[in-house]
């Protein structure tokens, strides 16, 4: 069976790598190249901490055991030209300040009940976990199970593998959906015809641009955020440490600008400090407003980071569905259209999941988990206006 | 001309006062004083564009030596990167 | 009256300023160093040596010209915004000192005069101790009266060369030899061919017969068509292997030479510092300079740019066009009679100017490299690495490699990361922060100004 999988990001790899594996033959159809946007203009989550229970969070914790596995087997064997994933069982630290406490415990409480390890700690053990956070923190909950990869060194390493084993990348941009009464024959691209029997649509934000150009309907729009990099130092955070806001901010409905901290360590020694959101469109315009927000609230977090070297920022695009589900499932109307697209700020997280939702999805293989709550057909997706 | 006088990780130095770091450091024998990937660096573009030469001045990381003008009692330590 | 902002205290940013106060406009001029001159007139009141200085009538007469000029010395420009007015945002205090103070200036022009600094290639050996770029001697030597060692090799290409050797010999350093890329052929295709339009650039025959002296009288051997491929030694710089290259800059087998050294100075040209103009969103053209008109304007409104960042030229033409700049940026009508000298000046230098191509670098020049040389300084990334990743994405490129991902941010590597890996357009020139900042000079921006910028924000 022939499948085209329209992008190339981490969504995208991971779905190429699980449907090659499965048996099928696959072209990957990118206009930029592995990881060119979203991919690589993230952190690289790999968490459980920051779902509320529920269709989502289940999904989060599946994808958590199979990144484990993905990584270690992706990293024992690496061809040429496939990079290390670096793959890190760091755990995450989530902190409340004085006001928010009571309810991150609560919170914790909820996600213990799914099966979530969430260990509260105390003042002592929250000091000798972090000992540069500031000393007004009141609370901090930590999640052992919290892991990162580098998101555009795991995306190329997952496309380095399923092209070893036989996928096709092709840089093109896709111009039409070839369609015939209602099922999928195709693509064209800008350079030529594809014809295939299957297309699955992993296209990030542009996820609804992409579903339109079969003539469906998939309501997913761009939610900017911007991440700050610091000069390389020796390390002064040991695990991901965000505050208890960013769960409000991930939920919220609201376009205008969402702040809240997110500080981690990376293995070339410096500090990535997220994290904001907004519904600007795909604008680079207006970026010192979430840059300058950023910056004052992770000094607030981390006091040393006051004095600290600002290298570069950079910004993407997340895609985000108004109801906060990823789409992931056969398109309502068009048979042979699959659609792997809306996954905010857990794309990364949550792509090797995705990728075997979607070879069940497409070949049938076990779902890993229920893909009902995930379906592009379910009302809540229809384009109502969020 | 007067005399200024810095610390280099507890070496006492002395150059003239309106010299940069970097110039009172390669005045007093240091060509290079950071490590990166085991090689050892110290001047390369002298200009303040590649970085090559920062040092930790009074405890405040990633001053480039070669643009900061020495100030009396100054204390420059190497820089630890990670 | 008209507000303008110049950033950039060289030649360029010192004529436009002149040029403008003197047309009656208010003018600031912001400047990373602690004194006006920029890298042509670095110096020391005290101790540099003025045989190290070039042209010091003109720097003396143009500081004249700026008494109404306000001068914000010791500031960092790390970001700019076009619209109306045009805002640049500065951090003003000691070199990369923490908390430094803010300041925003609001503008109706800006002049973006922000140079250049060398393009230095990578060669096997060149992260030794002892290896520098050609201006960092110079800067060294006028900035704090220091040779850098006893035996230096100068080598690279362009007549830049020259004067960095006469300022080792003037503190008293042996120059052992100057090695030039550029073969006898090529220089005389270059520079001898229409011998007529340098004519009026008479001036420079002068400085270069001075260059020469220096060199004869030393005995220094100049050597054409030919290049440093390799660095050697321990711990330090020992010796360099010189080669013959041939037109393409490629290395010819059999004609190595080792010359004992202990310091080289390398120099192939120069890389125009673009960032603020690109921030600017200003035109970049094909050759990667700032697209400007006859008024020095550049595609964004209000924005003008001179000297080094318009195309490569010397401190000559740097004067000629930042006077320009400052009399448009200051509305003086184009038929205006103040624009007839400087407007000669500009076309006599960029005639001069147009010369300095037979320096050019050509593209064989990669294949001195061994797999295991160093290409990214910051983060040690070696040819090899960088060639891996070719195919990738830019970015996956640069995460895989993380070359230019460094405290530099590719400012030293990326033209040459470019050239290795054969790629067409620019993947490092744009900087969302054009200097160092610190998280908490960031931050305190929030305090200090209001949250919303009007421009771009679309549902």
């Amino acid at each position: 069976m022939r499948i085209i999988v329209i992008g190339a990001g981490a969504v995208g790899a991971a779905c190429a790598l699980a449907l090659t594996e499965a048996g099928a033959e696959v072209i990957v159809v990118d206009r930029t190249g592995v990881a060119g946007e979203t991919s690589s203009r993230c952190e690289g989550n790999i968490l459980v901490s920051d779902k509320e229970p529920g269709a989502e969070a289940l999904m989060a914790i599946e994808a958590n055991r199979a990144w484990r596995e993905l990584a270690a087997r992706l990293d024992a064997d690496r061809v040429p030209g496939q990079p290390a994933t670096e793959f890190e069982s760091k755990g995450g630290i989530v902190v409340a300040f004085p006001g928010g406490a009571d309810a991150l415990e609560e919170f914790a409480t909820s996600q213990r009940g799914i099966g979530v390890r969430a260990d509260v700690l105390d003042s002592a053990a929250l000091r000798e976990a972090e000992p540069h956070l500031s000393p007004e923190v009141a609370l901090g909950v930590h999640y052992p199970d919290d892991a990162q990869v580098q998101p555009s060194l795991a995306a190329q390493a997952m496309m380095a593998r399923a092209r070893h084993l036989g996928a096709q990348l092709r840089i093109a941009e896709v111009t039409a959906g070839i369609v015939e009464r209602d099922r999928v024959r195709g693509v064209q691209t800008t350079s030529g015809r594809i014809d295939a029997d299957a297309v699955v649509n992993c296209v990030g934000p542009w996820a609804g641009d992409a579903a339109a150009l079969f003539g469906s309907m998939l309501d997913i729009r761009p939610r900017r955020g911007t991440i700050l990099v610091t000069a390389p130092m020796p390390q002064r955070v040991f695990h991901k440490v965000y505050d208890a806001d960013y769960v409000g901010a991930v939920g919220s409905g609201d376009a205008a600008l969402q702040t809240s901290t997110v500080v981690e360590s990376t293995h070339g020694g410096t500090v990535l400090i997220g994290s904001s959101r907004e519904r600007v469109g795909f604008s680079g315009e207006g970026l010192l407003a979430p840059l300058a927000e950023i910056a004052d609230k992770a000094t607030r977090l981390f006091p040393f980071l006051r004095d600290t070297m600002l290298l570069r920022t950079y910004y993407g695009f997340r895609p985000y569905a108004p109801d906060h589900l990823p789409a992931i499932g056969a398109d309502a109307r068009i048979a042979g259209l699959f659609h792997a697209a809306g996954h905010e700020g857990a794309g990364i997280g949550l792509a090797p999941t995705t990728g075997a939702l979607i070879a069940h999805a497409v070949l049938g293989t076990p779902a890993p988990l229920d893909p009902t709550p995930f379906l592009p057909s379910r009302p809540t997706l229809q384009g109502v206006p969020a | 001309m007067s005399t200024v006088h810095i610390t280099f990780d507890g070496e006492r130095l002395s150059g003239r006062e309106g010299q940069s770091i970097g110039g009172i450091l390669l005045a007093n024998g240091h060509r290079t004083w950071r490590t990166a990937a085991g090689s050892e660096r110290g001047i390369f573009c002298g200009i303040g564009i590649c970085q090559d030469c920062v040092v930790t001045v009074n405890g405040v990381e990633g001053v480039r030596a070669c643009q900061r003008t020495a100030c009396e009692g100054d204390a420059v330590e190497r820089e630890e990167r990670a | 009256m008209t507000r303008i902002v110049v950033i950039g205290a060289g030649p360029a940013g010192l004529a436009a300023a002149a040029s403008a106060s003197q047309s009656g406009a208010d003018v600031t001029v912001v400047d990373e160093g602690e004194r006006p001159g920029g890298q042509f007139w670095r110096h020391h009141p005290d101790f540099t040596d003025p045989r190290l200085q070039h042209q010091l009538g003109r720097f003396a007469s143009l500081q004249q010209a700026l008494k109404n000029v306000r001068m914000l010395s010791s500031a960092s420009v790390w970001r700019v915004e076009a619209g109306t007015p045009l805002r640049v945002h500065a951090l003003v205090g000691s070199v990369d000192a923490a908390q430094r103070r803010g300041e925003t200036l609001e503008a109706d022009a800006v002049i973006l005069a922000t140079g250049a600094h060398d393009r230095v290639l990578p060669v096997p050996g060149w992260t030794l101790p002892g290896v520098t770029s050609a201006g960092a001697v110079q800067a060294l030597a006028k900035r704090d009266g220091i040779a850098l060692g006893t035996r230096t090799v100068v080598a690279g290409a362009g007549p830049f060369l020259l004067p960095v050797a006469q300022s080792v010999a003037i503190l008293g350093g042996e120059v052992v030899e100057v090695v030039e890329a550029a073969s006898v052929r090529t220089l005389l295709a270059g520079w001898g061919r229409r011998p007529w339009e340098l004519g009026a650039a008479a001036g420079k025959a002068g400085e270069l017969s001075s260059y020469v002296g220096t060199l004869l009288k030393h005995r220094t051997p100049y050597r054409l068509g030919s290049a440093v491929t390799r660095i050697h030694g321990t711990s330090s710089v020992e010796a360099v292997t010189v080669q013959r290259i041939d037109a393409d800059w490629r290395p010819v087998a059999g004609t190595e030479r080792t010359v004992e050294c202990d310091t080289v100075a390398l120099g192939h040209g120069f890389t125009p510092r673009l960032e603020a103009a690109i921030q600017f969103g200003c035109a970049i053209t094909h050759d990667r300079f700032v697209q400007v008109d006859g008024q020095q304007l550049t595609s964004i409104p209000g924005v003008h740019a001179a000297g080094e960042i318009t195309g490569i030229g010397g401190a000559d033409a740097a004067l000629a066009e930042g006077a320009i700049a400052g009399l448009a940026a200051a509305g003086v009508p184009e038929a205006d009679l103040r624009y007839r000298e400087p407007l000669g000046a500009r076309r006599r230098m960029h005639a001069f100017a147009e010369r300095l191509k037979t320096h050019g670098i050509r593209s064989g020049w990669t294949s001195w490299l061994d797999d295991d040389t160093v290409v990214c300084r910051c983060e040690s990334v070696t040819r090899g690495t960088i060639v891996e990743y070719a195919d990738a994405s830019a970015r996956g490129m640069r995460l895989a490699t993380r070359a230019g991902l460094g405290p530099c941010q590719g400012r030293t590597c990326g033209r040459s990361v470019e050239d290795i890996i054969g790629a067409s357009e620019s993947r490092f020139d744009r900087r969302p922060v054009l200097s160092s900042v610190r998280i908490g000079e960031l931050a305190a921006h929030r305090a200090s100004t209001p949250n919303t910028t009007a421009e771009g924000e679309s549902a």
